[in-house]
Formats: C-alpha cells, sequence, structure tokens
C-alpha cells in the first residue's frame, strides 16, 4: 500500500521531544522511531506519558520542543487534529467513543474517508461502492449482522471493535490504539488481538496496553515508556527481564 | 426501519398543517362572531405568536437537542430579527405618530428633528429584511466563530450565550442606540401597505408564519436525514470522535448556529408586526430560558416537540398569568424540573414512555422499585452528560 521507498523509512519519528503541564514533566526527552507497517506495543506504569504521547502525535496538545514527524517529512507539531487524521492518522481512545444514536452501518460510513466540508456533507449519499466498502469493513470487525443495531445497544467489546472498524474506514497508514482491550473478557480480548494481528503489514500500528497476556499475544517489538522517556525497547520476553523494566513495574528497588 | 415513522410524522404535521394555515382563517374570515365554529381574531393573532415562539424553540432545539449545544440565548436572534421588522414598521408609521412628525416618536422625544443616518434606508422593506438576515447572521457567525475555535462547549457555553443576550439586553434600553430605549418600538400602522389593525391583515400575518413554520421544519427535517445532520448528531454523542474523523467540528457547529440564529429572527421578524411591539425585555435572560423549558417539554432531539412545547406552554402561559400571575415563574420552573426528572423525552416520548412502563409491569422478574429505577435513569445521565 505504502509506495516501497529507496531507503529504510519510518512511518513516525519523534526526537527530543518535551512536553510539561504546569511544571510537571510528562515527556522529557523522548525519542521514537517506527518502521512503515509496523505493529509496536508501548507499555509502562500509570503516568508514564504514554497517552501525552498519543495526544501530541495527533495534535491535540503541542510539544514544548522537539520533532515529531509523519512518514516523509511531514511535521506533525504545526497542524490541528483533523489535518492530521486526514494524513492518515486514526486514533482509538481508551473508552469506546462511538456514535449511540446512529447504527453501526452510518458509524462506518460516517468515519469513511472522502470530504469532510460542510457542503458535501449536506449532499452527500450512499453509493452502492461505498456500501459494498462498509460491509467489508464491517467483516472484518467480525459485525456484519449488526449493521443495523444502533451502537448504543452493542456491548462493551463490540463498541471497541466498531471504533476500530470506524478507523479502518479513515483508511489510516498509522493506527494508533489506547488500551484496546481494557474492559474485555478474556474471549474478546484474544479477538481483539487477532484482529490487530491481521491488520498488520497492511496498516502501522501503535498499541498501547497494560494486559500483559494480551501484549504477548500481539507483541513482536515492545517499548516501555517511563517517566516520559523511553527505559527500553526490544522483544516481549527481552522487556519482561530487563531488570529497569522490573523495577520500574515492581518498585523493587528505590526510585530513580 | 427508520422510514415508516418518519412518513407519519410527515403526514401528522402535513395535516395539522392544513388545519393551521387553511381551515383557522377560513373559519376566522368566513364564519359570522356567533358560530360555534368561528375562530375569533385574538386567538388567530394569539396563534400566530405561538407560531413564531414554536420557530424559536425549533431553533434551540437544532442546537440543543441535535447538536448538543444549549444555547441559553437564542432570543437574541429571535428579538434581532424583530428589530429589524421594527424598524422597517416604524418609518411606515409615517407622521401619523402622537408628534405628528415625519420620524419616530422616540426620535422627537430624544430631540432629533431629522432621521439618524442609520435609519434611513429602513424605509425600504428589503433592506430591513436583508438586515434581519445580516445581523443575527452575521453576529452569530462571529460570536460562534470565536467560541467554537476557542473550543468552548457545554455549560460554558450556555453562560456565554447567556451573557451575550443580557449585554444586548443592556445595550438596547440605552436611549443612545437610537432603538427606543427601555419602551423599544410599538404603535405600528402599516406593513406593506396593509393596515396592521385590519383583521384581514393579521390574518395574512398569522398564514404566511404557519407556511414559513412549516418551510423551516420541512428544511430541518431534510437537514437531520443528510449526512451533515447525522455528523451533528454523532458531535451531540462523541465529539472527539468525529473530530479524530477528521471533521473541523468547529465549522459544523457554526453552521448550525448561524442557521439557528436565522431561524429564530424569522420567527422575530413575524412576531412583531402581530404583537404589535418590541423591546429590550424581549432579548432578556428569561426569555431564552423559557425557550428551552418549551423544547424540555415537548421534546427534544424532534422537531414536532419543539413545536408542541411552543403552544403547549405558552397555552399554559396565557391561562397561568390570568389566573395565578404571582405563580407562573414558579410554576414554570417546577414544570422544567419535572421534566428533566420523569419525561426526558418530553411530551412527544411519552408514549413510548408509557409503553416501555406497561411492559415492565407485565413483566414478572422486574418489581416495582426497579421499574422506577429503569424510567429514571436515563434523565439523570443525560443531565450528568449537559453538565459536562
Amino acid at each position: 500500500m505504502t509506495s516501497a521507498a529507496p531507503k529504510p523509512e519510518f512511518i513516525l519519528l519523534l526526537e527530543e521531544v518535551n512536553k510539561s503541564f504546569e511544571g510537571f514533566k510528562a515527556i522529557s526527552n523522548l525519542t521514537f522511531y517506527m518502521d512503515v507497517g509496523e505493529l509496536r506495543v508501548i507499555i509502562g506504569p500509570n503516568g508514564a506519558g504514554k497517552s501525552t504521547m498519543l495526544d501530541l502525535i495527533t495534535g491535540r496538545t503541542k510539544p514544548d520542543s522537539g520533532k515529531i514527524e509523519f512518514g516523509r517529512d511531514t511535521d506533525l507539531t504545526k497542524l490541528s487534529e483533523p489535518k492530521i487524521t486526514q494524513l492518515g492518522i486514526g486514533r482509538k481512545f481508551q473508552t469506546p467513543a462511538v456514535y449511540i444514536d446512529h447504527t453501526v452501518f452510518e458509524n462506518i460510513w460516517l468515519s469513511l474517508e472522502g470530504s469532510r466540508s460542510v457542503w458535501t456533507t449536506l449532499f452527500s449519499r450512499v453509493t452502492p461502492e461505498r456500501r459494498d466498502c462498509i460491509y467489508e469493513i464491517l467483516k472484518t470487525v467480525s459485525l456484519a449482522d449488526k449493521a443495523d443495531t444502533k451502537a448504543g445497544a452493542l456491548s462493551h467489546g463490540q463498541k471497541q471493535w466498531l471504533e476500530i472498524g470506524m478507523l479502518l474506514a479513515q483508511n489510516p497508514k498509522l493506527l494508533l490504539v489506547d488500551e484496546p482491550a481494557a474492559g474485555m473478557t478474556d474471549e474478546e480480548t484474544r479477538k481483539t488481538g487477532e484482529l490487530l494481528l491481521s491488520l498488520e503489514g497492511k496498516h502501522s500500528i501503535v498499541v498501547i496496553e497494560h494486559d500483559m497476556t494480551f501484549v504477548r499475544q500481539i507483541a513482536r517489538k515492545v517499548t516501555v515508556l517511563h517517566q516520559g522517556t523511553v527505559l527500553c525497547e526490544g522483544r516481549v520476553d527481552e522487556v519482561q527481564n530487563d531488570e529497569r523494566v522490573r523495577e520500574v513495574y515492581l518498585g523493587r528497588k528505590k526510585k530513580n | 426501519m427508520s422510514r415508516k415513522p418518519t412518513n407519519i410524522e410527515l403526514g401528522v404535521v402535513l395535516a395539522v398543517a392544513v388545519l393551521v394555515i387553511v381551515v383557522l382563517p377560513c373559519l376566522n374570515a368566513f364564519t359570522a362572531d356567533g358560530n360555534w365554529l368561528h375562530i375569533s381574531n385574538f386567538t388567530i393573532n394569539l396563534y400566530g405568536k405561538y407560531l413564531c415562539y414554536a420557530m424559536l424553540a425549533i431553533s434551540v432545539d437544532l442546537l440543543w437537542g441535535y447538536t448538543g449545544l444549549l444555547s441559553l440565548g437564542q432570543a437574541l436572534f429571535f428579538s434581532l430579527g424583530g428589530y429589524m421588522m421594527g424598524m422597517y414598521l416604524m418609518r411606515m408609521i409615517g407622521s401619523l405618530g402622537q408628534y405628528h412628525e415625519p420620524i419616530p416618536d422616540f426620535l422627537v422625544f430624544l430631540g432629533w428633528s431629522n432621521l439618524p443616518y442609520v435609519w434611513k434606508p429602513f424605509s425600504n422593506f428589503a433592506f430591513a429584511m436583508t438586515m434581519a438576515v445580516l445581523l443575527p447572521g452575521g453576529l452569530s457567525g462571529v460570536f460562534g466563530y470565536l467560541a467554537f475555535r476557542s473550543r468552548i462547549r457545554g455549560v460554558y457555553f450556555a453562560i456565554l450565550t447567556q451573557a451575550l443576550t443580557y449585554a444586548a439586553c443592556l445595550l438596547f434600553f440605552r436611549n443612545s442606540l437610537l432603538m427606543g430605549g427601555n419602551n423599544g418600538f410599538t404603535d405600528f400602522k402599516f406593513v406593506l401597505g396593509h393596515d396592521l389593525r385590519e383583521p384581514a391583515t393579521q390574518r395574512g400575518l398569522y398564514i404566511i408564519t404557519g407556511i414559513a413554520l412549516l418551510l423551516v421544519y420541512l428544511l430541518c427535517k431534510w437537514l437531520t436525514t443528510t449526512k451533515f445532520g447525522k455528523i451533528q448528531r454523532a458531535i451531540r454523542d462523541s465529539e472527539n470522535r468525529v473530530l479524530f474523523s477528521g471533521y473541523s467540528t468547529a465549522n459544523f457547529k457554526l453552521f448550525v448556529f448561524v442557521l439557528a440564529a436565522l431561524i429564530a429572527s424569522l420567527g422575530g421578524v413575524l412576531y412583531v408586526p402581530q404583537v404589535g411591539i418590541i423591546n429590550p425585555s424581549e432579548m432578556a435572560p428569561d426569555k431564552s430560558l423559557e425557550a428551552v423549558v418549551w423544547v424540555a417539554v415537548g421534546g427534544r432531539g424532534t422537531l414536532v416537540g419543539p413545536i408542541i412545547g411552543a403552544f403547549a406552554v405558552n397555552a399554559m402561559k396565557s391561562w397561568a398569568t390570568r389566573a395565578y400571575p404571582d405563580l407562573w415563574l414558579i410554576f414554570l420552573g417546577a414544570m422544567f424540573i419535572f421534566v428533566t426528572l420523569f419525561m426526558p423525552k418530553g411530551i412527544v416520548g411519552l408514549p413510548e414512555q408509557l409503553r416501555a412502563l406497561k411492559k415492565n409491569f407485565s413483566m414478572p422478574k422486574t418489581n416495582g422499585g426497579k421499574i422506577i429505577e429503569t424510567v429514571s435513569a436515563p434523565t439523570s445521565e443525560k443531565i450528568l452528560e449537559e453538565s459536562k
């Protein structure tokens, strides 16, 4: 999907990023690279700066200093959320954010890539091709039989999948998924893992997660955040055996 | 699935529209005074006023019920439309005023002998109507642009709109604005050459108001079926999701805010010649609050709800202010609390609510206590949502 680059290309690049909130350093000297098509899991204790990192990438907050680039040389620090979304970055929130008053079908329809201007939405209709496209996405997130159900009537897990479907509808190059398994049953968690794995390669995906079983299921490469900066990076087993990571998570030694 | 109820609603609305726009005026015009079918001039005039209020109510609901933007200052745009019409009507008095001068009485009283600059073009009806579009449209555009760009939401938005209408109210109280001060405009004589004291003129205005309301209803009905309308409700339910789907929600909210202001203004334009007076008290915060109560009582998030609410509450007001003048405001407040707590979907949602209640009663596994819980639960949720 993404055109082959002559040299290895990063989908996402953060260099020396800093962000403080009223004196609290949420992100400090964060440097992070991600390859095209990669599925990356970010873990870290509460307050490690995981969600702030997503806020910075999606333009919700602006960094105090540092470089945030998307693809090749697209500076994200100057753009608004809708602009960044239109570049091809989709974000899934921690709690499911779907349109409860609309049907599952309409939820996807509103998210489908295309013009976002007020005028076009006044006169746009669902074309047959788009309908097919919507059902294709609904199949991917196993909600095809729920197309005419109001999203408010879905279970928690189904809402999470619907929101992932809404992200896919935007056809993003990069997907940012914040704790998709939170509040899910084991079975739902497993299915969510399979879903994310099936998207690997087609999209670059960042997953933030707490649930280590889930992380082991999907992770290739894990980045551990701590106090707003990268503590270590590597395969799941490497990371789990890392002395510093154990310290941070289990708090055995004195905190630095 | 949603096709059928929409068609039923449309059928009922059209039937009622025929009754209101055709049958009632005919009964007024062609039956004698003593006839039991006769509709009095007073009634026609009163209903004409309610029809204008219904437009104001729809404009509130378009924001509150459909987009999740609670505006507590919608009567401002209604009044601005009214004032623009009022300026034209003042010019049409000619020299028939108390002072028999060619300029409006209050200007004579303020010591003017010539017409001030701003007043000159208002002898032209088309100009006055253009201003009734541009002034509320422009003000809502600028205010909305600043508010939505700064991401002002929820109660903060509500408070700001309230402050806006209050500020305008104070401004219009000042004589130096040359808008008639606290007396506003009154003693109108003619509109487009027709004598306003003639029943036929009032009937004509009533019919035009009925048609205008029908067109507003149909426009809004169409809007809610478009993708735009769906995004509107999506913003209400999950603004962040819409924002992160790439839509600039500020633009969408701005569009709705300006459209609502224009609908309110249209109501005001038609209100003034029928009521015969416009003054700054129409911009007082309680007027806008009342409109919110109409919508809540009728049923927000629907288009017939605000119309029903505007009629029901105002009919009650007409009666209560005569029977118990001191208690009306307390009664209005009590009604709002009652509706929010026990009838979250207003009068329009009542049948559905009763059906659900009946179903709950007939289900053996739920006990009495639980039934009450299930009825009131969505209400408290909604209130919490609003206060976010």
